[in-house]
Order: C-alpha cells, then sequence, then structure tokens
C-alpha cells in the first residue's frame, strides 16, 4: 500500500518539476534584469513600451470580436442541429474537430491563395479585408472549443420542450433563441469564450503570415532582439492563459452548483 | 359547427400510420380527455392541434378558422407538458408572464395578470422564486399558469400528473378540473390513467392503435364500452363464456344456467362466446333484480379498505366481484360455497 503511495506520489512530483522547473526558471530570470538584485524592471519596461500597449489592445479587441462571430455561428448551428437535425450531429462535430487536425499554416496558406489581391475577392489587399480574414480565421481556431462547450450546454437542458413551451406562447426564432437558449448556456458558451481568448491572443501564425502587427508577433519580435524582456512577456502571457482556465473554472464550478440545485 | 373541430386526421411518420382518421368535436367550455395506453397517438394528435407536428392529412379548426398550416407561435393554444419545461433562467413570476410579453403588453398589465394567475394557483408568495426551487407539483401549477396567463383559446395538457405523487396527482388533477371550470377554458387532457380521465372529464375519447375506438361520457365509457379494447382498458372486467342457444333473443347458457339478454347476437347457436361483467355488478348471494344465480366457491379474497375483491370459480370460470366492506360482517373464507347472483341486464356484449 505505501510502496504504492509513494510511487504515485513520486510521478505527480516528477510531472510537477517537468512542467514547473521552466516556469520557475523563466520568473526568476525575467527578474534579474538589474545586476545582483531582484527587480520588476524588465516588466516596467515591457508594460511602458507602447508597441506592446497597442499590440496587446489590438489582440484584445480581436478576441472579442472573434468570441461575439464564434457565439453567433455557433449557437444557432448547435441548436438547430440537436433540435432538428440530430443525425448531422458527428458531421457538425467532424467539421468543428477539423481546425485541430490541419494546421494553422495550412489554413492561412489557403486563405492566402483565395484571397490575394489578384483573386476575385482580394480580401488581402486592405486593411479592412485583412483584419476581417484574420477574425475568421480565428472564428475556425476557435470552433473546436466553441462547438464543443456549447453542445455540451445544450445536452443538460431539455430544449425540445423548451423551444416548444416559448412557441405555444407565441415566440419566435429569435427570441427563442435570445431569451430561452442563450441564458441556459449561457456558462458553457462563456467556457468557450475563455478559450478562445487565450488562443487569440497569442495567435502567431495567422497573424504573421497576413503582416499584422499583434501580440503574438510582437512576443516573437521581442524574443529575438531583447534578453530579459521576452521573458517577462512570457510570464504575463501565461498569465493571462491561466486567468482565462481559473476562470473557466469558476463558471463551471458556479454551473454545477446552480444545476445541481435545479 | 363544434369550437374546436378535428377533422379526418391523418399522421403517419414515414409508412407507419400513428394517427389514422381522427375526428372529434369540442364544444366551447368542454374538458375532453384522451384515454389510452402508451404509444397509441395521443400525444400525436395534441402536437398536431397545438402546432408542434403537422398532419398527413386532415384539417383542424378552431372556432371556425382553419389552423391546420398555421405555425405553433400564432394558434393561441395553452400548452401543459410532463415534464413541466419552465424557463429554469427566469423566475415564476417571468415564467408566468413570458407569452404577455411576447403579446407586448406593458408591464403594469403583465404584473397584474401574473398576480392574478398566480392567486388562481394558489402559489401567491412564490413569484420571486426560480424553478428549481419549486416542488414538482409547484412547478406543474405554474406551468399551467403560464399555459393559461395569454387567456389562450385553447388549453392542452399532455399527461402533466404523470411525473408527480400519487397524493399530488389527485389534488392537481381536481384543481385543473376547478380552474378549468372556472375559466370556461375549452381543454384536451391527455393520460394513460383510467380512473384519472374517468374522474375529470366531460367527455373521453379512448384511442386504441391511432383511433378513436369510442367517444362518450365517462359514465356511458365505463358502463356501455362500445368494443372489447375499450372494455378491457376502463375498469376491470370479467370475460364470461356462454354457449348461444339463440341469437335472434340473445339466449345463452351459463353453464348449465339459462340466461336471456333480449339483444340480437352475431354469433350462430352452438357457438361459444365471451360476454363481459363489471364486478361490482356481480352479488355476493342473492339480491333484488338480479335473477340469475350461480353456485361457485370462493377462491381468494382480497382486502381493498372500503372494498373487497373477491374472486369465485362457477363452472370451471373464474369471477371477480367487488363488496363494500361492512365492519359487522367479516369476509367469506377461502374455499367456502358460496351463491352469486347477477343481472342479464349487466352482461356486455362486445363488438370485437
Ligand atoms: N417523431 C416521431 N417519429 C417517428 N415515430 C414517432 C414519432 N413520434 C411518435 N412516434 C410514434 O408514434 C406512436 C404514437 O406515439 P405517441 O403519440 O407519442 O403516443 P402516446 O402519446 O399515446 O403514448 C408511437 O409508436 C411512437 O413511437
Ligand atoms: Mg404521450
Amino acid at each position: 500500500m505505501i510502496g504504492k503511495r509513494f510511487w504515485s506520489l513520486f510521478a505527480v512530483a516528477l510531472g510537477g518539476i517537468y512542467f514547473l522547473l521552466p516556469l520557475a526558471g523563466m520568473v526568476d530570470f525575467s527578474m534579474r534584469m538589474k545586476r545582483g538584485e531582484y527587480s520588476f524592471e524588465a516588466y516596467r519596461i515591457v508594460l511602458a513600451d507602447p508597441q506592446f500597449q497597442q499590440t496587446f489592445l489590438y489582440s484584445v479587441v480581436l478576441a472579442l470580436l472573434t468570441i461575439v462571430l464564434g457565439i453567433l455561428l455557433v449557437v444557432p448551428t448547435a441548436y438547430f442541429v440537436r433540435l432538428r437535425l440530430p443525425g448531422l450531429r458527428p458531421v457538425i462535430e467532424f467539421i468543428t474537430l477539423l481546425p485541430l487536425v490541419i494546421p494553422p499554416i495550412v489554413i492561412v496558406f489557403g486563405y492566402i491563395r483565395i484571397y490575394n489581391t489578384s483573386s476575385i475577392l482580394p480580401l488581402t489587399g486592405t486593411w479592412l479585408g485583412t483584419n476581417l480574414l484574420l477574425l475568421f480565421g480565428y472564428a475556425t481556431l476557435a470552433l473546436p472549443y466553441m462547438y464543443r462547450s456549447v453542445d455540451t450546454g445544450l445536452r443538460t437542458i431539455d430544449i425540445a420542450s423548451l423551444t416548444e413551451a416559448a412557441q405555444s406562447l407565441g415566440a419566435g426564432w429569435a427570441r427563442i433563441l435570445t431569451v430561452v437558449i442563450l441564458p441556459n448556456v449561457f456558462v458553457s458558451v462563456l467556457s468557450g469564450a475563455f478559450l478562445t481568448f487565450a488562443i487569440v491572443i497569442g495567435e502567431y501564425v495567422f497573424a504573421a503570415l497576413l503582416n499584422v502587427n499583434s501580440f503574438g508577433p510582437y512576443m516573437v519580435w521581442m524574443g529575438g532582439n531583447r534578453a530579459y524582456e521576452p521573458s517577462a512577456l512570457a510570464v504575463v502571457a501565461f498569465a493571462i492563459t491561466w486567468a482565462c482556465m481559473g476562470l473557466i473554472q469558476l463558471v463551471t464550478r458556479f454551473s454545477k452548483f446552480s444545476t445541481a440545485r435545479r | 359547427m363544434a369550437f374546436l373541430d378535428i377533422h379526418h386526421l391523418e399522421k403517419a411518420f414515414g409508412a407507419t400510420r400513428v394517427v389514422k382518421d381522427f375526428n372529434l368535436g369540442i364544444e366551447k367550455g368542454e374538458f375532453v380527455s384522451f384515454l389510452g395506453p402508451s404509444g397509441c397517438g395521443k400525444t400525436t394528435v395534441l402536437r398536431m392541434v397545438a402546432g408542434f407536428e403537422t398532419p398527413t392529412s386532415g384539417a383542424i379548426r378552431i372556432d371556425g378558422r382553419d389552423v391546420t398550416g398555421l405555425p405553433a407561435n400564432r394558434r393561441k393554444i395553452g400548452m401543459v407538458f410532463q415534464a413541466y419545461a419552465l424557463f429554469p433562467n427566469l423566475t415564476v413570476a417571468e415564467n408566468i408572464g413570458f407569452g404577455l410579453k411576447v403579446a407586448g403588453e406593458d408591464k403594469a398589465s403583465i404584473a397584474r395578470r401574473v398576480a392574478e394567475m398566480l392567486e388562481l394557483i394558489g402559489l401567491p408568495q412564490l413569484g420571486a422564486r426560480y424553478p428549481f426551487q419549486l416542488s414538482g407539483g409547484q412547478q406543474q401549477r405554474v406551468a399551467l399558469a403560464r399555459a393559461l396567463a395569454p387567456r389562450p383559446q385553447v388549453l392542452l395538457l399532455d399527461e402533466p400528473l404523470s411525473a408527480l405523487d400519487a397524493k399530488i396527482r389527485i389534488s392537481l388533477r381536481e384543481e385543473i378540473r376547478r380552474i378549468q371550470q372556472d375559466l370556461g377554458i375549452t381543454t384536451i387532457f391527455v393520460t394513460h390513467d383510467q380512473e384519472e380521465a374517468l374522474s375529470i372529464s366531460d367527455r373521453i375519447v379512448v384511442m386504441h392503435q391511432g383511433i378513436a375506438d369510442q367517444v362518450g361520457t365517462p359514465f356511458d365509457i365505463y358502463n356501455r364500452p362500445a368494443t372489447r379494447f375499450v372494455a378491457e382498458f376502463v375498469g376491470t372486467l370479467n370475460l364470461v363464456d356462454v354457449d348461444v342457444v339463440e341469437a335472434a333473443n340473445g339466449r345463452v347458457r351459463l353453464g348449465e344456467v339459462p340466461v336471456v339478454l333480449n339483444r340480437p347476437l352475431s354469433a350462430r347457436a352452438g357457438e361459444r362466446i365471451s360476454l363481459a361483467l363489471r364486478p361490482e355488478t356481480v352479488a355476493l348471494g342473492r339480491t333484488e333484480g338480479h335473477d340469475v344465480v350461480l353456485a361457485g366457491r370462493i377462491a381468494e379474497v382480497h382486502f381493498l379498505g372500503s372494498v373487497i375483491r373477491i374472486r369465485v370459480t362457477v363452472g370451471g370460470q373464474s369471477l371477480s366481484l367487488d363488496t363494500f366492506n361492512q365492519p359487522d360482517r367479516p369476509p367469506p373464507a377461502v374455499g367456502a360455497s358460496v351463491e352469486v347472483s347477477i343481472s342479464d341486464r349487466d352482461l356486455l356484449v362486445l363488438a370485437a
């Protein structure tokens, strides 16, 4: 018994070291900018950098737009598939998983081929077009996470009965989706949204190949040109991602609480 | 023409005909139950009336207007589901007010109507609660109030009591009936529970394999079942084998005892047919008006409280009979020889 316990603890510890040691090293390194003392000098420089502020703000806005587009795209789709075309669910699920299987670089090369300046729809030629393309690309990347969480949320409520109850009370589709369905899968939508945020905020491949100055390329540029600041930046990026994960935990906790009482 | 008119309604899912030539007229303010075993098509008919299912053929008219092609959200029909289907994210008051809000009524009149409905269902203090904070019976009351709040033309209830405890089931069904009579709302109530249907309906439609076998008052359905299925499904029934002596007058022999039914039989002389008999029409011992007397032996005694159900073997056949409990007279012992008597008028001749 004791041996078993020891080995499982050992395995956990080994895994912990594997993950935490580089992180600890990175944090340590990021605070050694000033010789002979620990300081947040690297963080101060990074946070004060107008490039950082600009690219970070850009990525945040893009992430929020991606979330909105994802919700508009995924909630009605997942809802109608469940309600009217349940046979199609495996197909839709497969399609939404494709972005995990196809490397982003392939997707973005496809975009550039199809939407380049000499194509019928020259999206890459204008600022707005490029940004739209990036937005659509990110919505695609977010699809697997968004769809799964929304679909899981829909499973926990009796959408058929709720829909019929609302219909018999005179409600049309728009009202059913916004007043009945969305609020009841809100927690799931939120957890999909946080994942989307975490993905978009640090994305590099799409942004770099479409030549957009977002947070991802900024981090890479930093990494190539500075010593201590990239580590500080990496720690900041980590913190953002973890905050998102933490928020997911929080809202799912909250959701379990409310469904258990329901 | 009736207020709600269902005209030659048919529904097929693929090759399976689930509802077959269903006809029914319901008067304004009438309470009609659809009664039948699970899978006989009750819900399907109800869903076609509600607009959730499109009929394969036939028509549905409400107040003279053909609604067959009208979408569910424009039919002004209130619906109560077995699973309550309250909106979990809305309070009780918001649930009840939902239909009024959709109809675009102003806040003050919604609040007034919601208060009125809460009063009607006897839960005036619970407006601010969420559905998950209510018991099943309370949730179903709220669902009823929600369906009634926008003053629908017709109220449909699909096995609304099936998910509840026996006690609540009885009190709530009486309450549903009271509210229905107060409001005078035309109602269809679907159930597979014959006692439920018999106790609260103006009329009952007994359904069997997608067909309306019989439409009638509870009294008619119980006492004059039109088909063998109705007779067997509604209430308990004895089937008695008799030999036909003469078909025109309905002269038969029950064992050695001659019985005259005074009704023509479709079977020919010499054939053996089954007649039906309710347990409460069989008397233990001789009784006035029961001129068919049979000798038998007590096979089983079941004490059910106010009623005692006794099984007697008569000439190789088994007959159930019900008597009321009487504190000063204990039931006969198993194995005792007894006489039972019946009236020939109580013997039911059933169509196949
Ligand atoms: N959407 C559907 N697709 C295929 N068959 C169905 C569908 N809905 C109901 N049925 C079938 O129709 C029959 C009647 O169902 P239903 O009206 O629900 O019966 P009841 O309410 O009397 O129990 C059942 O055999 C059921 O399997
Ligand atoms: Mg049913």
